[in-house]
C-alpha cells in the first residue's frame, strides 16, 4: 500500500470528471503528490534527530519537540492529500451502483451510467463541496497549529524537565518554509479549481433546466 | 507514486511530439531523472548529517546549514524537473479534448467521420497542425522559461555552480566566526556541473524544436499561399482532411491525458 494506490484510485475517477476535474487531478498528481514523494518527504525525514536544544538535560529535547510539533507538517500534508482525494470515490461508487442496477434489471436504465446527470450530478456536487471543505479545514488547521505558515529557526522552550528557558533549533527551516508555501499555494489552486467546477456545473445544468421548461411551455 | 508515474504521463505525449521532442524526453529521463534518483540523491543524502562545524555550540550547525543551503540542490532539481515536465500536459489535455469531440461525433454516426471504429481513432498517428501547433509551441516556450528560471535561481542562490569545502559562518548562536565543512564537495560539484550541462542541452533542444516548428509553419504558409492561387479547392479539401485526421489522431491519446490507464 503506497501512494500508487491513491493514484490508481483517482485514475478511475478521472473517467467521470469534467475538464476542470481532470485539471484538478493533474494538479494533485504533479504538484502535490509527486512533489511530496520526490522532495518534501526527504526534507522532514530526520526532523526529530536534527532538532537540537542548547541543553544536556535528558528528555528536554523530546518534550520540546513534542510541544512545538504535535503533528508533523508532513503528516498533516499526507492526511490532507488522502482526505481531499477521497470524496471523488463517491462518484465512482454511484456509477458502479448504476451499472449494478442495470445488470440486476437486465435492461438499459440509463443512457450512459457515467454521464453526470440526475442523481450522479448531486453526488458529483456533494463530492466537490466536500473536497473544498476539507481543503479549507486543513489549511485552517495548519494555520492554527503552527501560528501561520512560518517555520522559525529558533524556538524557546521551558517545559519540564527543561530546567529553564532553553533555545531549540529547528533543522532546515527555510527549505521547509519554501515547500510549505508551495503546498499551501497548490492547495489554494485546488480550491479555486473546485469552486470553478462547482460554478460551471450549477450554471450549465440551470441553463439546461431552463431551456427544457421553455421548450415544454412552447409545446 | 514516484518518477515512474511521470514517465507514464509523458510517455503518451511522446507519441505526438516531433523527433527533437522525443530526443528531449529521452535526455530528460535518462540523463536527468535517472541520474537524480540513482546517484544524486545518494550523494546529497547525508548532507546535513555530515555538515560539520568547528564548534560544540548546540544549534550553530543547524543555523549555519540553513543559512548556506536555503533549499537543497536536490530539491531544486526535483522541482525543476516537475515544472519542466508539466507543459507537456497542456498538449495531452488539448489532444484529449479533441479526441473526446471526435468520439462524440463518431458515436453519433457522423458521416464526416472517416474512421471505422474507436481503435482506429486511437491508433492514428498525429501531426502538429492547427490549434494544436499553438498549444505545442506554447508548451515548449514554457519549458524554456522554466529551465532558464531555475538555472538562474540556482546560480543566484549558490553563487555559481561550485561547492566549496569550507564555509565561514557567524550566524547566532555561533559564538564567533566558525569553520563549517561540507560533506563530499567535489562529488557534489561534479554532479552539479553535470546536471547544469544536461539542463543546457535540454534548453538547446527546446530552442531547436521551436525553430523547427516556426520554420515548418512559415514554409507551410508560403506553400498554401502559392498553391491557393493555382488550385484553391484541392488545397482546401486536403487541409480539411488533414485537420480532421489531426483531430482524430489527437483524440487517440485520451488515455494518456493524465497517463493513468494501465
Amino acid at each position: 500500500m503506497s501512494w500508487a494506490f491513491l493514484r490508481d484510485l483517482l485514475s478511475g475517477v478521472n473517467k467521470y470528471s469534467t475538464g476542470f476535474g481532470r485539471i484538478w487531478v493533474a494538479v494533485v498528481f504533479m504538484f502535490r503528490l509527486l512533489v511530496y514523494v520526490a522532495a518534501t518527504e526527504n526534507i522532514w525525514k530526520h526532523e526529530h534527530d536534527e532538532f537540537e536544544c542548547n541543553i544536556k538535560q535528558p528528555g528536554c529535547e523530546n518534550v520540546c519537540f513534542d510541544h512545538f510539533f504535535p503533528i508533523s507538517h508532513i503528516r498533516l500534508c499526507a492526511l490532507q492529500l488522502i482526505m481531499v482525494s477521497t470524496p471523488s470515490l463517491l462518484v465512482v461508487f454511484h456509477v458502479a451502483y448504476r451499472e449494478n442496477r442495470e445488470k440486476h434489471h437486465n435492461q438499459k436504465l440509463y443512457k450512459n451510467p457515467g454521464k453526470i446527470d440526475g442523481g450522479l450530478l448531486c453526488t458529483y456536487l456533494i463530492s466537490l463541496i466536500l473536497k473544498t471543505g476539507l481543503e479549507i479545514v486543513f489549511l485552517v488547521l495548519f494555520y492554527k497549529l503552527y501560528n501561520g505558515f512560518k517555520i522559525p529557526p529558533l524556538v524557546k522552550c521551558d517545559i519540564k524537565p527543561c530546567p529553564n528557558t532553553v533555545d531549540c533549533y529547528i533543522s532546515k527551516p527555510t527549505e521547509k518554509m519554501i515547500f510549505l508555501y508551495f503546498l499551501v499555494a497548490t492547495s489554494c489552486l485546488c480550491i479555486a479549481l473546485n469552486l470553478g467546477e462547482l460554478t460551471y456545473l450549477i450554471f450549465k445544468y440551470s441553463i439546461k433546466c431552463y431551456l427544457k421548461r421553455h421548450v415544454k411551455k412552447q409545446q | 507514486m514516484d518518477w515512474g508515474s511521470l514517465h507514464s504521463f509523458l510517455g503518451g505525449v511522446n507519441k505526438h511530439s516531433t523527433s527533437i521532442g522525443k530526443i528531449w524526453l529521452t535526455v530528460l529521463f535518462i540523463f536527468r531523472i535517472m541520474i537524480l534518483v540513482v546517484a544524486a540523491e545518494i550523494v546529497w543524502g547525508d548532507e546535513q548529517y555530515d555538515f560539520v562545524c568547528n564548534t560544540l555550540q548546540p544549534g550553530c550547525k543547524n543555523v549555519c546549514y540553513d543559512h548556506f543551503f536555503p533549499i537543497s540542490h536536490i530539491r531544486l532539481w526535483a522541482l525543476q524537473l516537475i515544472f519542466v515536465s508539466t507543459p507537456a500536459l497542456l498538449v495531452a489535455m488539448h489532444v484529449a479534448y479533441r479526441r473526446h469531440e471526435k468520439k462524440r461525433q463518431f458515436s453519433k454516426g457522423d458521416q464526416k467521420c472517416e474512421f471505422k471504429d474507436m481503435e482506429e481513432i486511437r491508433k492514428q498517428r498525429f501531426r502538429i497542425e492547427g490549434s494544436l501547433w499553438w498549444t505545442y509551441t506554447s508548451s515548449i516556450f514554457f519549458r524554456l522559461i522554466f529551465e532558464a528560471v531555475f538555472m538562474y535561481a540556482f546560480y543566484f542562490m549558490y553563487d555559481g555552480f561550485r561547492m566549496p569545502r569550507l564555509m565561514k559562518c557567524n550566524a547566532w548562536p555561533c559564538p564567533n566566526t566558525v569553520d563549517c565543512f561540507v560533506s563530499r564537495p567535489t562529488e557534489k560539484t561534479v554532479f552539479t556541473i553535470f546536471m547544469i550541462a544536461v539542463s543546457s542541452i535540454c534548453i538547446l533542444l527546446n530552442v531547436a524544436e521551436l525553430c523547427y516548428l516556426l520554420t515548418k509553419f512559415f514554409l507551410r504558409r508560403s506553400k498554401k499561399a502559392g498553391n491557393s492561387k493555382q488550385q484553391p479547392n484541392h488545397e482546401n479539401k486536403e487541409e480539411t482532411k488533414q485537420n480532421e485526421m489531426n483531430e482524430l489522431i489527437s483524440d487517440s491519446c485520451q488515455n494518456t491525458v493524465i497517463g493513468f490507464s494501465s
